[in-house]
């Protein structure tokens, strides 16, 4: 299986039903700090060039808040294709980013909850 | 007698009302949705046409699996049409069971006029569903075997 | 025995590319009763046709099976072909090969092997027919249109101008519909009012329409050509015939606290009322739940007032039964509910509007008077904001598969005319497709980009936040510049999805006409029968069939006409001869037969019987085969076997199974 069979599996997301809409982009927190944008994952999942989704930033500055999720119009979900090339990346690398131990330490005041609850979501595998 | 579910190739009888699920599997074919060739259509002018003798034979003469298609309750297009169907099904298919003829061989389905998908998605899994349970046995003429 | 001559289509390389019709041809001759096969390009044609002519009378055929095409498509075709070359036409038995076979299945072998059944199951069947003979039935010539907008309006002036009694059913206290609430309509910006009150007025006037206002169909019996409908007046309170529309009672009325759904709910209307100043007939209704007299006893201002004595307290519910020979639906649609579209924020802001709504706010009947402001605190916008698609192409539960169709074409109307009319107002629009197939229609839409600068941008809206200053922050998308945008504004209007009116499936019901997933109403056949329901004598116009615009709804609302003309200019239809008929041999007299029978179409008679020998006196099942639809619900329920349905006979049905078993 390759890499962007291995990603559609794991996400259960079939990219050829996005029309395009960019209501993910327009849901996103982090838009402006991600270098590929929501919408373009599910064209990078469509072209088959996930070393570069592998190797963005945007794997890192997803929240995880499931706005591109919910309000998708097509059930396209692009949230859940990062969400598995983070997974994949994770598994190749072998190790987690963090352990639960690390995360009391880094953890101030202004940290929003939802971004723990995505950081849990995204390292616990 | 066991036979591999990939070379078993079930026999499938479908009663279609001409109104609606004929119309949806005509639908499904100008729309090309696929579905295995095991299933073979029989036109009925409304589902409480089909006599329970009509299924009881099907499976006597060897038959695998038999679905019934017709309108979505309330939609008959003869009103009540449907509801005698469904209520005469539900007693018969027990009774089937009873003897023998699991439930997952027989089955109503409600595909109106315009769900060519539904019929062809109906079709895939009753036909996978019967190819999972095998050849039926229980009603078999044995006259009719060789 | 019979002669039975079997013909496969290849229908172009439509069957014959994977089904291998030479094979279908030479198995047929191995059926018993089969003394002719033959395969031809396409079976349909001319030359086709006089193929099977021709072997008719060489051979002399008394059965024919044709494997081709569904039933649906070319039964009649094939059996007045059998019947010019003097055979019965019911004689005639399709096998589908293509809907049901080859377009389904890619294995030639497969393919063929299933058409191979097809075929037996049609011989099998064949086999027993017997000739049958068509009945007659009268035709009432009158026609029933239900919905009085724009749709049921034009099919019923057509009708009416044809000369045929049209009576028009409209649930609301005045015909006009979705488009009396319209202010100006595409792409000429014509007032939509002042196209449509012609129209209304001429209907109204009409020798050969009837209008029942404040009226709904509540029970519909019988069948093409004599259909019976009981429709429910409404209890207006006020005499029609009495009232002479003054509107002092309007003026008058203490109770003035409802929503005014002719507004959208945008303000507020009186207890009794006209919902618009054109409405026909110009008579107020009075709303009970609102009504202080009613609800307390006390009040009776209208009454008072009124000069023409035409306030009665005491009216009723009327109900009326007609006959109709056809039946018309056009029941419109509406704009659906956003309550699943918490992102948008309407319902928390009032600046945040439905398409529907800003029309009300744009006209001068509306409740700002025409003038362009905020529903929250009445001021001028200076930037307003449209999102397209709410609800149109969204695949989950929130909204709704299609494109509505019409929501480009409105926006661009929308953005013109308040460019044009507040040059300082800055609108933009958030779009994912540009959809303007249409005479003049992306002309339009150009003009509004390049001559009155509106400023599309091609992505989304994420979400609107009112802010604690009145004004909303709309986040949104610049696909083609990769940005995204934050935006502050006066006002969003929201381009609403568009929905079947939600009677229809009631009325669907009572027609038993068939319906789809989304409510729209289904064609008998998407193509070559767009304005007909697959129930004979129903037939559909404007948008209960698909969202339509106005050019498209007034050209469907004169097809429907047409075909309810040709059906009403029938002096006699010819009825399904696929009847029941009881055996008296076998008959018992139970009576289950006619308990299940939808039509009453099975009495019961006493009469002398020659049981092979025993005369006697016998009460027997007897079918009367104007009333009787074909259903065959009785020959299932008969517990002596004595009833059976020509053409779907026991014995044919069973042969089928037999051959596809076999």
């Amino acid at each position: 299986m390759n890499l962007c069979e291995e990603i559609r599996l794991v996400s259960g997301v079939n990219p050829l039903k996005c029309m395009k809409c960019g209501k993910c982009s327009a849901s996103c927190p982090s838009y402006n700090e991600m270098d590929i944008k929501p919408h373009q994952f599910v064209s990078y999942v469509q072209a088959g060039d996930i070393e570069a989704l592998m190797a963005s930033k945007s794997i890192e500055k997803c929240l995880g808040c499931f706005a591109c999720i919910e309000r998708c119009p097509r059930g396209v979900e692009p949230g859940k294709l990062l969400d598995a090339a983070r997974q994949v990346l994770i598994r190749q690398r072998g190790v987690s980013m963090l352990t639960p131990d690390e995360i009391p330490e880094l953890l101030d005041e202004e940290t929003p909850q939802q971004l723990l609850m995505a950081a849990f979501r995204k390292y616990r595998r | 007698m066991s036979v591999k579910s990939e070379d078993f190739r079930p026999v499938i009888v479908a009663f279609c009302c001409n109104w609606c699920s004929y119309a949806g599997a005509d639908l499904a074919g100008s729309s090309r949705l696929a579905y295995p060739a095991d299933v073979k259509i029989i036109r009925v002018p409304c589902s409480c046409r089909v006599n329970p003798m009509f299924i009881l034979r099907a499976f006597e003469k060897g038959a695998d699996g038999v679905i019934l298609c017709g309108c979505h309750p309330g939609d008959c297009h003869y009103s009540t049409g449907n509801y005698y169907a469904r209520r005469r099904m539900t007693m018969l298919f027990s009774m089937l069971d009873f003897i023998g003829v699991e439930n997952g061989r027989t089955r109503v389905e409600w595909v109106s006029a315009a769900e060519g998908v539904k019929f062809s998605e109906t079709m895939n899994s009753f036909v996978a569903k019967i190819r999972s349970l095998g050849p039926n046995v229980r009603l078999g003429d044995l006259r009719c075997k060789n | 025995m019979q002669r039975i001559g079997v013909f496969v289509c290849h229908c172009g390389s439509n069957i014959a590319a994977t089904v291998d019709v030479e094979k279908v041809a030479q198995m047929a001759l191995q059926e018993q009763g089969v003394v002719h096969a033959e395969d031809y390009p396409y079976m349909c044609s001319e030359a086709g046709q006089s193929r099977i002519a021709a072997a008719i009378k060489e051979k002399g055929l008394t059965g024919i099976v044709v494997c081709s095409c569904s039933p649906r498509m070319h039964e009649a075709t094939f059996r007045k072909c059998a019947e010019n070359a003097g055979i019965n036409p019911y004689m005639v038995e399709i096998a589908n090969i293509r809907e049901h076979c080859s377009w389904i299945h890619k294995d030639m072998t497969e393919a063929t092997e299933k058409a191979v059944i097809l075929m037996r199951a049609a011989v099998a069947k064949v086999h027993l027919n017997a000739p049958l003979q068509a009945g007659e039935s009268t035709v009432t010539k009158r026609a029933l249109v239900i919905g009085g907008g724009i749709a049921g309006i034009q099919t019923a002036i057509d009708i009416a101008d044809a000369g045929y009694k049209v009576d028009i059913v409209e649930k609301t206290p005045s015909i006009g519909g979705r488009m009396s609430q319209l202010d100006k309509t595409f792409p000429t910006l014509d007032c939509s009012a002042c196209i449509l009150t012609p129209k209304m007025v001429e209907a109204a006037s009409h020798e050969n329409i009837t209008i029942h206002t404040y009226s709904e169909v509540e029970k519909v019996a019988g069948f093409v050509g004599n259909f019976t409908v009981d429709i429910r007046k409404k209890a207006r309170y006020v005499d029609i015939m009495k009232c002479t529309g003054c509107g002092v009672c309007q003026e008058k009325c203490p109770s003035k606290k409802t929503p005014n759904e002719f507004n959208r709910g945008l303000n507020l209307r009186s207890a009794i009322y006209t919902p618009f100043a054109q409405a026909i007939p110009n008579v107020p209704v009075i709303d009970t739940e609102a009504c202080i007299k009613f609800k307390t006893g006390k009040c009776g201002v209208c009454q008072k007032v009124c000069q023409a004595g035409a306030i009665d307290y005491t009216q009723q519910d009327e109900i009326i039964t007609e006959k109709y020979g056809a039946i018309v639906v056009a029941t419109g649609f509406d704009t659906i509910k956003l309550d699943k579209y918490g992102e948008y924020a309407y319902g928390q802001s009032k600046d945040v509007i439905t398409s529907l709504e800003l029309e009300r706010v744009m006209n001068a009947a509306g409740p700002t008077k025409g003038h362009l402001e905020r529903l929250s605190d009445g001021r001028h916008p200076k930037e307003i904001v449209f999102i397209q698609c709410v609800g149109s192409r969204c695949s989950d539960d929130r909204g709704k598969p299609y494109c509505s169709k019409i929501c480009c074409m409105y926006t661009a109307k929308h953005a013109m005319l308040i460019r044009d009319k507040y040059p300082d107002v800055n609108v933009t629009v958030f779009y994912i497709d540009v959809r303007t197939p249409g005479k003049n229609f992306d002309e339009f839409y150009r003009r509004a980009v390049e001559e009155y600068g509106v400023n599309y941008i091609k992505g989304q809206v994420g979400k609107v936040l009112p802010q604690a200053d009145g004004s909303l922050l709309v986040q949104g998308v610049d696909l083609l510049d990769q940005k995204q945008i934050v935006k502050k504004a006066d006002m969003v209007v929201l381009a609403t999805a568009i929905e079947p009116n939600p009677d229809v499936r009631k009325i669907a019901t009572m027609l038993t006409a068939s319906i789809d997933t989304n409510n729209f109403l289904t064609e008998a056949h998407p193509k070559l029968r767009p304005v007909e329901s697959p129930t004979a004598g129903v037939f559909l116009s404007g948008v209960c069939q698909g969202p339509k615009d106005i050019p498209e709804t007034v050209a469907q609302a004169g097809a429907a006409a047409v075909k309810v003309i040709g059906l009403l200019a029938k002096d006699k239809l010819k009825t399904n001869p696929c009847t029941a008929q009881a055996d008296e041999l076998m008959c018992n007299g139970c009576s289950q037969c006619a308990n299940v029978c939808p039509y009453g179409a099975i009495s019961y008679e006493t009469k002398l019987i020659n049981d092979h020998g025993i005369r006697e006196d016998r009460r027997v099942a007897v079918v009367n085969s104007a009333l009787c639809q074909g259903c065959g619900a009785c020959t299932v329920t008969c517990p002596s076997g004595a009833m059976d349905l020509k053409g779907f006979s026991n014995r044919q049905i069973l042969a089928e199974v037999d051959a596809i078993c076999r």
